[in-house]
């Protein structure tokens, strides 16, 4: 195992780093805020940035895998429509979740 | 690789805070032309009582998640003691860290003894996206400024997907903490246990990543349909495939400097066509 000095000095570099990136648009935002850019930028950012991340989701898929990622396919596509047919988040996920469980469990 | 990215100032977090009055209208002159908000949505968190009632609604909006994480989080602690680090590094790096994605790297990295220099460089550009998360978070809901530190300090992908792209007056300042300690609890938590036992159960069902999955596709359907901006959508969408194909490993990163990229140049062509109109 590495030295411990060596394995707190890492720590706490990620630490201060992530809690950095994580702190400056706050501490700048007021002033960034006042820019007409910065205004209309942040109004379309979250969507934005949800749709990235269910991307990024679905990109985690693998399809090379034994069952093709079938379980998964077919759990989002559960989810979406459980969402878009009741709109309860609660619900959307879990019954998403249940297919690709039993998919891959039980089936493939 | 899990997206979770999750972290620790547990004393300085304080839940309590009474509910904020809704904030003034927002004076961007552009926020007009945006269509209406359907309440459908928020409609079943209405707060009316603060305290208890906080911990209530983050409960029932994020409880689900909170398991997912707390399942990932498992999976992280397993991955420490296979490189053979000791438990006990799982929950304090997943405590303090609190940044999924970055963690699962970060223990390779360390198990190598990879050079100090390196480890920050790969820290800076995993995480470099929570850059943009401040800009549109709704941190000014909480009141205490340790209840922002700490909101800020734990503001992983997770808590951004949960909160952003809700009307920000549905949300109070108790609930987001709550929240927040949940996500970070459950993945801190996850981690001890899945250090301390090698192998669970949990983890050993196939697919219970999923869960993260499917959260976000139902926060994108959601957001969407709270302000069905089919532009910002579809920019969003393609920036996330032009990131698929030009840098996988970096694909979140990449999607949003690309992202942003495409919003600068739309602010910068409707400001000019408003121009010549007037």
């Amino acid at each position: 195992m590495p030295s411990p000095a060596y394995v707190a000095a890492a720590i706490g570099i990620a630490v201060a780093i992530t809690f950095a990136l994580r702190l400056i648009p706050f501490l700048a935002g007021p002033k960034l805020r006042d820019s007409q850019v910065m205004a209309s930028v942040s109004r379309w950012m979250p969507l934005g940035i949800v749709v990235i991340l269910a991307v990024y989701g679905l990109s985690t898929i693998d399809f090379s895998a034994p069952d093709h990622g079938v379980p998964a396919l077919a759990g989002a596509a559960v989810t979406a429509l459980v969402h878009l047919w009741r709109r309860n988040v609660l619900l959307s996920i879990l019954s998403g979740t249940v297919v690709c469980l039993v998919l891959a469990n039980l089936v493939f | 690789m899990p997206a979770p990215d999750t972290a620790s100032l547990p004393a300085a977090s304080s839940p309590a805070d009474p509910p904020e009055p809704p904030p003034a209208p927002a004076g961007t002159p552009s926020e007009a032309a945006e269509p209406s908000v359907s309440e459908a949505s928020a409609a079943p968190e209405a707060e009316t009582a603060p305290r208890a009632s906080d911990l209530k609604a983050a409960f029932k909006s994020a409880g689900v998640v909170w398991m997912g994480i707390f399942v990932l989080g498992l999976g992280f602690g397993v991955l420490v003691t296979a490189h053979g680090l000791p438990w006990w590094l799982a929950p304090i790096i997943s405590g303090t860290v609190f940044a999924g994605s970055v963690e699962f790297i970060l223990i390779g990295l360390i198990a190598a003894s990879a050079p100090l220099a390196s480890i920050a460089l790969t820290t800076f550009l995993m995480n470099s996206r929570h850059l943009f998360y401040g800009l549109s978070y709704p941190l000014k809901r909480i009141r205490s400024r340790w209840g922002r530190l700490y909101a800020s300090f734990s503001l992983c992908d997770e808590a951004f997907a949960l909160h952003a792209s809700r009307e920000p007056e549905t949300l109070t300042g108790g609930r987001m903490l709550w929240t927040h300690l949940g996500l970070h609890v459950g993945w801190a938590a996850g981690g001890a246990l899945g250090g301390l036992t090698g192998a669970t159960l949990l983890s050993e069902i196939e697919g219970m990543d999923f869960i993260l999955t499917a959260l976000f596709i139902v926060l994108a359907l959601e957001a969407y349909l709270e302000r069905p901006d089919l532009l910002t959508a579809g920019l969003a969408a393609a920036s996330a495939a032009v990131a698929l194909l030009l840098a996988r490993g970096s694909m979140l990163l990449v999607a949003m400097l690309v992202f942003l990229t495409t919003l600068v140049a739309r602010f910068l062509v409707t400001s000019r066509r408003s121009r010549r109109r007037a």
